[in-house]
C-alpha cells in the first residue's frame, strides 16, 4: 500500500481525536441540556437521541400550529374506544362528579384536584391538529386548564424534570419532559368544540400535548407525578410506548 | 474485451473512495427507509389532501392493500400485525444516517468541484439532442465510448442532479412537515405544502418516483456491466470497437 504517506496518518489521527473528543463533548453537553431520551439505550438510542437534541434545540419555546375555526374538523374521529373497567364505568355512570386528579411527588402542595377546581384556575382554548402516528389527523377546538397553571397553583419544585402522568386505563402512562410540560398550549382538556370533553375523545380529561403525536395525549387522565428521574416508573423507559416497542419522544 | 487490452489499458478510476462509501451508506439507509416506510403505510393505507385527512373523510387515493389498523376499511376480513413501532424506530435512525451522509457527500462534491466537474452538464451538453444521442447510442447498443468510462453522460448527470437535489430533499421536507415539533418552530414547512396531509402523500409519492429511479439505476448499472466500479471505484477501458 503506498496510498499510505505521514502526512495523511497525521490529518487522519488528528481527525479522528477530533471526532471522538466531540463527541465525547457532545454527550456530555446533551445530558447537561436535558438532550438524551429516556428510551436511548439500544439499537434505536442514536436515532432517538439525534432526533429528540435536535428537535429540542428547535422547539423549546415554539407554539404548535393552530387554525381557523373554519378548519375544525366535521367529522373528528375518536379512535380509542372507552376503559372496560369497572372504575371508568363508575365514574361514567355518576357523569363523573367524583373524578379527582391528583398532582403529586416533586410539588411543593400536593393536590387532589376535582374537575370544578380545575376550572376555577385560568381556562384557554386552542384549535390544534391531532396527528396520530399512523398517518391521519383531524383538527378540533381543545378547552381546558394549562398545565402550567395547575404546576403554579401545586408549586412545582426547581429539581423536576419531568411530569409523568396516569390514565384510568391501567397500563396507559406517559411522560413529557419540561419544555412540553411548562408550554402554554399543553391542556388538561376539558371541553372540546364548545362542549364538554365526549368520553370517545377522552372525557372528562385528558392531556393534550399538541406538539407531539396523539399517542402522548393520554385519556382519563387521573394522576400527574412531577419527578427528576424517569427510572423508577415502570420499565424505566419513560412510559409505556417505549415497553410496547414505540419512541418515548413523539415529536415526529 | 481481451486480456492483452486489460494489460494494456490498466484501470481508471472512476468513483473516489468518499463517492463510494456514501453511495452505499446511502443505499442501506434508503432501504431502511423503504422497508419501514411502507410498513408505516400500512397502518393506514389511504392519502389525502389539504391539511386534515381520517377514516371519516374522502381520501384522495386509497392502496388496495389490507391494513394493521382494524378502524380502517380495507374490505379486507382481516387485520395485519401492528410493526409500527420498530419501524418508525428504523425509519427516522436511517433517515438521519441518509441526510448525514448525503451532507458529506454534498459538502465533499461541493468542495472538490465533483459535482461541477462531474455531474453538471458541459455547455455542448445542454441541449436536447444531447439526451437523443444518449438514448440513440443505447437503441443502437453501440458500445460506450471511451471518456465515458470515466465520465456521466448527460442523461446520468441529469438524473443524478435531479436525485440529489431535488427528489432527496423533497422527501426530508415532506417527511419533516409531518412531524408536530418541527412544525411548530417552521410552520410553513407544512403550510407551503398545502397541510400536513398533503405533505404525506407528496411524501409517498416522492418516495415512489424514489422507487423509480432506484430499479431504473441498478438495471442500467447491471446492463453496462458497472457494479464494480461502485464497489473498487475502478474500471476496465476497453477499445471501442469501430
Amino acid at each position: 500500500m503506498t496510498n499510505f504517506s505521514r502526512r495523511k496518518l497525521i490529518t487522519g489521527g488528528l481527525a479522528a481525536t477530533a471526532g471522538v473528543s466531540g463527541l465525547a463533548a457532545a454527550a456530555l453537553a446533551a445530558q447537561r441540556y436535558g438532550l438524551i431520551p429516556p428510551d436511548h439505550g439500544g439499537v434505536w438510542g442514536p436515532g432517538e437521541t439525534l432526533t429528540y437534541a435536535a428537535q429540542r434545540l428547535l422547539t423549546t419555546h415554539s407554539p404548535a400550529r393552530e387554525f381557523p375555526r373554519s378548519m375544525i374538523s366535521k367529522m373528528p374521529f375518536a379512535n380509542e374506544t372507552p376503559p372496560a373497567n369497572d372504575a371508568f364505568k363508575h365514574h361514567q355512570a355518576s357523569g363523573f362528579s367524583d373524578w379527582r386528579l391528583a398532582v403529586d411527588g416533586m410539588v411543593a402542595r400536593p393536590a387532589s384536584l376535582s374537575l370544578s377546581d380545575l376550572r376555577s384556575l385560568p381556562f384557554r382554548s386552542q384549535i390544534t391538529e391531532v396527528a396520530c402516528e399512523e398517518g391521519w389527523s383531524y383538527i378540533a377546538e381543545w378547552i381546558g386548564t394549562p398545565l402550567v397553571e395547575v404546576l403554579h397553583a401545586t408549586g412545582l419544585l426547581p429539581q423536576a424534570r419531568y411530569l409523568v402522568y396516569f390514565s384510568i386505563d391501567p397500563g396507559w402512562w406517559e411522560s413529557i419532559d419540561l419544555a412540553d410540560a411548562l408550554h402554554p398550549q399543553t391542556l388538561l382538556t376539558l371541553g372540546m368544540n364548545e362542549g364538554d370533553l365526549p368520553v370517545s375523545f377522552g372525557g372528562p380529561l385528558r392531556l393534550r400535548v399538541p406538539r407531539q403525536l396523539g399517542y402522548k395525549s393520554v385519556k382519563y387522565i387521573t394522576r400527574i407525578t412531577a419527578t427528576d428521574s424517569l427510572k423508577g416508573f415502570g420499565k424505566g423507559l419513560g412510559s409505556a410506548s417505549p415497553e410496547d416497542g414505540y419512541a418515548w419522544y413523539a415529536g415526529i | 474485451m481481451s486480456a492483452t487490452s486489460t494489460l494494456r489499458k490498466p484501470e481508471t478510476l472512476r468513483h473516489s473512495a468518499v463517492v463510494r462509501v456514501t453511495h452505499w451508506i446511502t443505499v442501506i439507509a434508503f432501504l431502511a427507509l423503504l422497508v419501514s416506510g411502507g410498513e408505516i403505510v400500512v397502518s393506514h393505507p389511504r392519502f389525502y389532501w389539504g391539511e386534515v385527512g381520517n377514516v371519516m373523510t374522502k381520501p384522495l387515493f386509497t392502496l388496495p392493500i389490507p391494513s394493521s389498523r382494524h378502524t380502517v376499511p380495507t374490505g379486507y376480513g382481516y387485520v395485519l400485525p401492528d410493526q409500527n413501532g420498530w419501524s418508525r424506530y428504523l425509519h427516522f435512525q436511517a433517515a438521519w444516517a441518509a441526510v448525514l451522509t448525503g451532507l458529506v457527500y454534498v459538502i465533499w462534491s461541493l468542495a472538490n468541484g465533483h459535482i461541477r466537474q462531474d455531474l453538471f452538464p458541459v455547455p455542448a451538453d445542454r441541449k436536447w439532442r444531447a439526451f437523443q444521442e444518449v438514448f440513440t447510442r443505447s437503441l443502437r447498443r453501440a458500445p460506450t465510448e471511451q471518456a465515458a468510462a470515466r465520465s456521466y453522460n448527460v442523461v446520468q448527470q441529469t438524473t443524478y442532479l435531479m436525485v440529489i437535489f431535488v427528489l432527496f430533499p423533497l422527501v426530508i421536507w415532506t417527511g419533516l412537515a409531518m412531524s408536530p415539533a418541527f412544525t411548530s418552530a417552521v410552520p410553513l414547512a407544512a403550510s407551503a405544502l398545502g397541510g400536513r396531509q398533503s405533505a404525506r402523500t407528496l411524501h409517498f409519492l416522492v418516495s415512489g418516483l424514489l422507487v423509480v429511479f432506484l430499479v431504473v439505476h441498478v438495471a442500467m448499472v447491471v446492463v453496462a456491466g458497472r457494479m464494480r466500479a461502485m464497489i473498487t471505484g475502478r474500471v476496465v477501458v476497453a477499445k471501442e470497437r469501430t
